[in-house]
């Protein structure tokens, strides 16, 4: 089913803050409808590489290339005006950040924050925002009847689907995840990632994941990319790198989790 | 009347009322856009319309005729003192007629006579910034008026029919001005959004303590947003004012007593006098 061209291509991306390596020469090919999770501990370079992949960080080097869509060939995000980064970034890509307050409107109502992307784009009938709002509750199992509320009220699993739903609203064709499921207890994380892949193979949407948690990549992901101070040390289909890893490193992760 | 002694004219030194009108030059050039200026202390707090003051400090002349009205009211304290203040230190002729007045400083109401060409309105300002309760940053409220990205301020407009069932932003209603930039237009209330639009009077306003002016040029469109199901709507009355009779007018209400009693009048003053006092000449002429 893949397509001849990949959605996402980075090439040799590096990113420093002065004299701290954020990450570095990452280079990675993402293709329709796939899942690529990036792994590591904290501090290895993933969130930075997350945030310069989706147009939030610019890198010092490298290239990054979107495939928009409707276009044959891949375009060099750099080369794009912001409007236009504004404009993929609430259309055809989503962002799941780890604490659900940096992705919603904390003083809007659910049914707003779903919303808002529709009426970015320039929806402006209030009868059709309203019955998307509500077919997207349902879709991430949010109770109707919470839809006027602000998520101030709602439970970290339920802010953390109606995030989910605030980004998926539009459509998206990639989507990158900043630990989605931190932060979380084990039931409410287990359902979450039950959703999530629900979600992706609903929709056939490519995602970027990044996670601490291998069961999770596990779970989730086709395709595995082991990072650790800023660099790549191993990468391949996930149940041959969780099963036969061969950097030490990727060993002795896998040997210190319970899987 | 002359000015009192020992004060520039009209209060404020050249320099800063020339600071203040590239300002209002830049300001109506790009309607609607928020131009940062170096706001001055004045002799009355933040907030009593420093802002205000300020522009019509900077455009008033000898030959002007001032009106200053607070809520639609000539009577009120910030509207005497307002005017007082100018009589003194400018020694400008003031009224209380709006057809009589060439500079007309306002806040919360633009009056129910329509304006001229001859004529500048001076609005007070509190909060020039429409996204600040969406969005706190102001950096990033910046980047939205650069791209124009104002889906945010429907995302209001939503919470409101969600939670009453209609647009229940009664007063500061957000509009389009000439169709780019969008703009608080202070805390009028909606029924006196639609006077903004293509008015023949230049509109100013100033935010002193936020130190931005901006400005509608004479003939501008003013759109207020809404959604195609939820159109625009101005607030209405079922009665008339009791002082007057006007069924055109924005009323206050009124308690009268203790046991319920209330009346609605006009919040324009001089509309309601001046069609009391019509009214009376009729009756004689009769």
């Amino acid at each position: 089913m893949t397509e001849a061209v990949p959605l996402l291509i980075a090439d040799g991306v590096s990113r420093s803050y002065g004299r701290h390596i954020g990450c570095c020469d990452v280079s990675l090919t993402l293709w329709e409808g796939e899942v690529l999770a990036v792994v590591g501990e904290s501090g290895s370079g993933k969130s930075t590489l997350l945030n310069c992949l989706s147009g939030r960080l610019s890198p010092d080097a490298g290239r990054i290339s979107y495939r928009r869509r409707g276009e044959a060939a891949p375009t060099d995000i750099a080369r794009l005006r912001p409007v236009e980064i504004r404009d993929l970034s609430r259309s055809e890509w989503g962002f799941i950040h780890q604490d659900p307050r940096e992705g919603l409107r904390m003083a809007i109502s659910g049914g707003g924050n779903i919303g808002e992307r529709l009426m970015a784009v320039g929806n402006r009938n209030y009868a059709e925002i309203r019955s998307a709002a509500e077919t997207w509750m349902g879709r991430v199992d949010l109770a109707l009847d919470r839809i006027d509320d602000r998520p101030t009220g709602y439970s970290g699993g339920m802010r953390q689907r109606l995030q989910i739903a605030r980004n998926l609203v539009s459509a998206p064709r990639l989507v990158f995840m900043d630990e989605p499921t931190g932060g979380l207890d084990v039931s409410v994380q287990a359902r979450l990632v039950d959703l999530i892949r629900r979600l992706v193979d609903d929709l056939s949407l490519s995602v970027i994941l990044v996670t601490h948690d291998l069961a999770v990549a596990r779970h989730l992901s086709e395709r595995i990319m082991v990072m650790r101070s800023g660099e790549v040390l191993e990468a391949g289909l996930t149940d041959r790198v969780l099963d036969d890893p061969q950097a030490p490193y990727t060993q002795l992760l896998v040997e210190s989790i319970l899987l | 009347m002359s000015a009192a002694p020992g004060y520039n004219f009209a209060y404020l030194d050249e320099q800063t009322k020339r600071m203040i009108r590239r300002a209002l030059l830049k300001a109506v050039a790009i309607p609607g856009y928020q131009v940062p200026f170096a706001s001055r202390e004045m002799p009355m707090p933040y907030g009593w319309g420093t802002g205000g003051i300020q522009i019509t400090a900077a455009i008033i002349g000898p030959d002007d005729t001032l009106k200053v009205i607070d809520q639609g009211a000539d009577d009120t304290t910030n509207a005497v003192s307002i005017r007082a203040f100018f009589a003194r230190v400018a020694g400008v002729a003031t009224t209380e007629q709006t057809s009589e007045a060439s500079v007309i400083q306002t806040r919360h109401r633009i009056p129910e006579v329509p304006l001229t060409e001859d004529q500048i309105l001076v609005f007070q300002v509190p909060i020039p910034e429409p996204l600040r309760f969406l969005e706190p940053r102001e950096t990033e409220t910046r980047e939205m008026h650069a791209l124009r990205d104002y889906g945010l301020m429907h995302v209001r407009l939503y919470e409101d029919i969600a939670h009453f069932g209609e647009i229940a932003t009664s007063y500061a209603y957000p509009a389009l001005v000439g169709g780019r930039y969008l703009f608080d237009p202070s805390p009028i209330p909606k029924f006196d959004n639609p006077k903004l639009h293509q008015s023949p009077a230049l509109q100013l306003f100033g935010a002193g303590r936020e130190q931005r002016i901006y400005a509608i040029p004479p003939y501008t469109d003013v759109v207020s947003l809404d959604f195609e199901d939820h159109p625009f709507r101005i607030q209405s009355w079922t009665q008339p004012c009791a002082l007057c009779g006007a069924e055109d007018s924005y009323l206050d209400e009124v308690i009268t007593d203790d046991r319920g009693g209330r009346m609605f009048v006009c919040s324009d003053t001089d509309y309601c006098v001046s069609r009391r006092a019509g009214l009376r000449n009729g009756e004689a002429a009769e």
